[in-house]
């Protein structure tokens, strides 16, 4: 029998090796995610206080690393929560180290974006990073760190302490690496102006290599209401979950267990649920094989009783909000937007927004424009297989008064605890009957509203065209009959105008 | 033979009746707009539902139906007012005496922010200042392009301004002389003449001048370069009317050629609105398919195109008031072939002068 070794190996390590997952594919696509991910931590870190974004990029050429690469210096600055100096080294330089293993909606889901950009930056560079953070109290910390990728442990190679006399509170993230700017920038310049779409009240600046600056205004000063975290829904567990969970429990009995992990589950739904799958509700959960965690999760799968989850552990944007963002960003002339209600997929709620925006500076490409947002953060790659793609392919526009000639743009966003993606690279959303049933009713209503603004359109400009041809005329008809007559003075023709305007207000209100 | 100038002259007469009819056109449509109301015009429609043959007037007329152009509605505003432009324009042309065609009226909208659509828009309108008037454009100086002409002994005295008074004779251009604006609307003096005889084709008509055939035969030759023109179809009128004088048509012998006899002797359809562009008593002299027989000519077969065309003028109202119609169509279809004037040349160049048209104008007298 062949001898197989068996080789543990870190976090850090396997994402080195599978660095494609997070989207650090090439040296274009590299930077572009680089950039993002410390944006929507950036974003993140602001919201969860409620604080408005302030959020500074720029990117700097530090020299030639390749005939098609350069190295640059990427520094993201944000006015977020900031990090406690403790946390600094392992939030920064050990991979799945982080807060987002709870059950709320977040942008990221791996808690890796940020890592990973600098593990990048660090195998093409070979520098460390600088991180400088402080939550407003009266020290700001800086430290310089590089990642220890066979322990996944962080390497502090410098620390400093100043004192913050100006009570400044944020993260600023510094680090070299190696990329393709010029291929990535019309991606970063996209994402930039999506992301300003879907937070229409942060204000974004962006400095590239040549020194250009964009600035992205808030046009608003409101916030989403942040999610509250939630415990997970018994029909969204995998044995995984159910294996940690056990592990960490303080509680002795199924009951408890239970009724103290699980999103919606009480006393008595908790009691009821054991009855249904033969388990003794006294029982120890540390005690269960891993036959009987499989068995429970089944059972926990296949019993119908459990309350659907409820969607406070969503932040949809809001209908006004993304109104604002879209008039901000892409200033048509008219945008309607509607919000689904909570609905879930295989136990996990979700909460579908669509918008219409018709003409304005939206050009005519001779096919509808497709924003995809997924918990706020832009879509930017694999459109054609999206779900909301095949929705907007099956719908029946006319109906609408609507063609894809017209300049229109549509807006789809998602927002999930753990959002149906359809590969790890995490840019198109999975064809799901539940997720594609909301997505469609959402577009037939906004398509409803354009369709009713065109229909007013077409009737304002057929009226204003009808009283052109009155204004013209009329006064044409009274010169010539005027000379063919053989009169002196022309007939007074304000009667007839001001007729067919009476006229036409009665036929608007019929 | 002389002819006195009249006493009454219808070319005065009628450029008077015009102004007026014109200008009250134009006061109607004033009062009208005066009142605060949108003006209205009924006119006669030119519907072919509402277009009759009538055997006492013998030409096409139209019936009682009549169409309303309301300013109210917003679909005839825009062709009400190019109505009421072109009737002004008009009236701009015949106070200055000045002419003009389809076309150049086409143009002169453009001057008045009227701008029409096409070369038909613009027609149509015309052809509707027609209706309400009950007069065709000449008589408010639009015109077609000339191409029909006229030789003989005709005294004529001029109108137009700057020739008024002065006087040409016809037979003083070995061409013939245009029938334009300056001819139609000009008097008639005197004349030796005792006939008029219409010719299809410009190589006849010549061929007819240098065989002295108005001399031989005391006659004005009429050349209607195919189809006659209104202009022509309304001097014929007058020739015969005023001046007393017989009509003979020769066209080639086929239903083309007959028609065009047909619509010197009782109009078309397309001017059912009009009256005095027919001449009810001229003859179709030839070329007959019976001739074709008769004379052995040359032919051609008929085509379908002929053939199609004989079986509408067979049913055609027009081609019941005279047996000969008839018979010359059933000739048509029994023999199967068509002729051309110039197939006479098979006897020599002189024939039709000497011996075919003697014996035609003696035939149809």
């Amino acid at each position: 029998m062949a001898q197989t070794t068996f080789e543990e190996i870190s976090a850090a390590d396997f994402f080195y090796r599978n660095r494609d997952i997070a989207g650090f594919t090439n040296p274009s696509r590299a930077i572009f995610a680089a950039l993002r991910e410390l944006v929507e931590n950036s974003l993140d870190a602001a919201e969860s206080l409620k604080i408005l974004p302030e959020i500074y990029v720029r990117i700097s050429y530090e020299g030639e690393a390749s005939p098609e690469t350069q190295i640059f210096k990427l520094r993201v600055e944000d006015n977020g929560m900031g990090i406690q100096p403790r946390h600094i080294p392992s939030a920064f330089g050990q991979v799945l180290f982080g807060s987002k293993y709870k059950l709320k909606q977040q942008r990221g889901t791996f808690g890796l974006g940020g890592k990973m950009a600098i593990l990048y930056g660090q195998i093409t560079t070979h520098q460390p990073a600088t991180i400088t953070s402080s939550t407003g109290m009266a020290k700001i910390y800086t430290y310089k760190l590089m990642i220890d990728i066979q322990k996944n442990r962080p390497l502090i190679m410098d620390r400093k302490v100043l004192i913050n006399k100006e009570q400044w509170r944020g993260t600023v993230v510094e680090f070299t690496l190696e990329g393709d700017y010029l291929r990535a920038m019309p991606k970063i310049l996209e994402y930039l102006k999506q992301t300003a779409m879907v937070n229409p009240y942060a204000n974004l600046t962006f400095v590239d290599p040549k020194g250009r600056f964009y600035k992205f205004t808030r046009g608003t000063k409101d916030m989403p209401t942040p999610p509250k975290e939630t415990k997970p829904h018994p029909y969204g567990v995998d044995v995984e979950l159910l294996q940690r969970l056990i592990q960490v429990t303080p509680y002795k009995t199924m009951l408890e267990f239970l009724r103290n992990h699980f999103h919606r589950v009480g006393d008595i739904t908790s009691q009821k649920f054991l009855e249904f799958s033969s388990l003794s509700p006294s029982k120890n959960p540390k005690r269960l094989s891993h036959e009987e965690i499989v068995r429970l999760m089944h059972m926990l799968k296949k019993y119908k009783e459990f309350l659907p989850p409820d969607a406070s552990c969503l932040s949809p944007l809001g209908e006004d909000l993304l109104k604002a963002g879209i008039i901000k960003e892409l200033k048509p002339e008219i945008a309607v937007v509607h919000q689904r209600k909570p609905a879930t997929y295989a136990g996990h709620p979700f909460i579908i927004e669509t918008a219409m925006a018709y003409g304005g500076e939206i050009p005519k490409r001779g096919n509808f424009i497709l924003y995809r947002f997924a918990n706020r953060i832009p879509l930017l790659y694999d459109e054609a297989s999206d779900i909301s793609m095949r929705v907007i392919a099956a719908m029946n526009w006319r109906r609408y008064r609507v063609t894809p000639e017209m300049p229109i743009a549509i807006v789809v966003h998602i927002c999930s605890t753990k959002v149906p993606y359809k590969t790890v690279g995490k840019e198109f959303i999975a064809d799901r009957p539940e997720v594609r049933k909301e997505i469609a009713n959402g577009l037939r209503e906004v398509a409803r509203q354009i369709g009713l603004f065109m229909s007013k359109r077409e009737h304002v400009d057929k009226e204003r065209k009808r009283l052109g041809i009155f204004s013209k005329y009329l006064p044409k008809l009274a010169q010539f009959s005027t000379q063919l007559a053989g009169k002196e003075k022309q007939p007074d023709i304000e009667k007839l105008l001001v007729s067919v305007k009476k006229y036409g207000a009665e036929e608007e209100t019929e | 033979m002389v002819q006195k100038k009249k006493q009454s002259s219808s070319i005065t007469e009628r450029r008077k009746e015009v102004l007026s009819d014109l200008a009250g056109l134009g006061v109607k449509v004033y009062d009208q707009i005066d009142r605060g109301e949108f003006p209205a015009i009924d006119m006669p429609s030119r519907s072919t539902e509402n277009i009759t043959y009538d055997p006492q007037l013998r030409q096409f007329i139209l019936g009682d139906r009549a169409v309303r152009r309301s300013s109210r509605n917003i679909r005839h505003l825009k062709p009400f007012t190019q109505l009421i432009w072109a009737a002004f324009f008009s009236n701009e042309l015949a106070s200055q005496r000045k002419t003009s065609t389809l076309r150049d009226v086409y143009y002169s909208a453009q001057a008045y922010e009227m701008t029409f659509k096409d070369q038909q828009e613009s027609n149509n309108i015309i052809t509707d200042l027609e209706t309400v008037l009950g007069l065709s454009r000449e008589y408010f100086n639009i015109f077609p392009e000339e191409r029909s002409a006229v030789f003989g002994d005709l005294m004529i005295e001029y109108t137009v301004p700057g020739y008024e008074g002065k006087t040409l004779n016809l037979d003083s251009h070995p061409d013939g002389v245009l029938i334009g604006p300056a001819l139609t609307s000009s008097e008639f003096v005197k004349t030796t003449a005792d006939k008029v005889i219409a010719i299809e084709k410009g190589g006849l008509f010549t061929r007819f001048i240098e065989e002295r055939v108005h001399k031989k035969y005391n006659a004005l030759l009429v050349m209607t370069a195919g189809q006659a023109p209104r202009a022509t179809r309304h001097f014929i009128k007058r020739l015969n009317n005023e001046l007393k004088l017989p009509v003979y048509i020769f066209t080639d012998g086929d239903p083309w050629g007959m028609h065009i006899a047909q619509v010197i002797i009782s109009g078309s359809a397309n001017a059912a609105h009009l009256r005095d562009l027919t001449t009810p008593d001229a003859k179709w002299s030839g070329v007959w398919a019976t001739d074709i027989v008769n004379y052995k000519l040359p032919t051609d077969p008929l085509d379908e195109m002929d053939m199609k065309r004989l079986y509408e003028l067979q049913k055609d109202p027009r081609y019941k008031e005279d047996p000969l119609w008839q018979r010359e169509i059933k000739t048509f279809m029994k023999i199967k072939r068509k002729a051309e004037q110039e197939a006479f040349s098979r006897y020599g160049l002189t024939y039709i002068v000497d011996e075919y048209l003697p014996a035609k104008l003696e035939e149809t007298k």
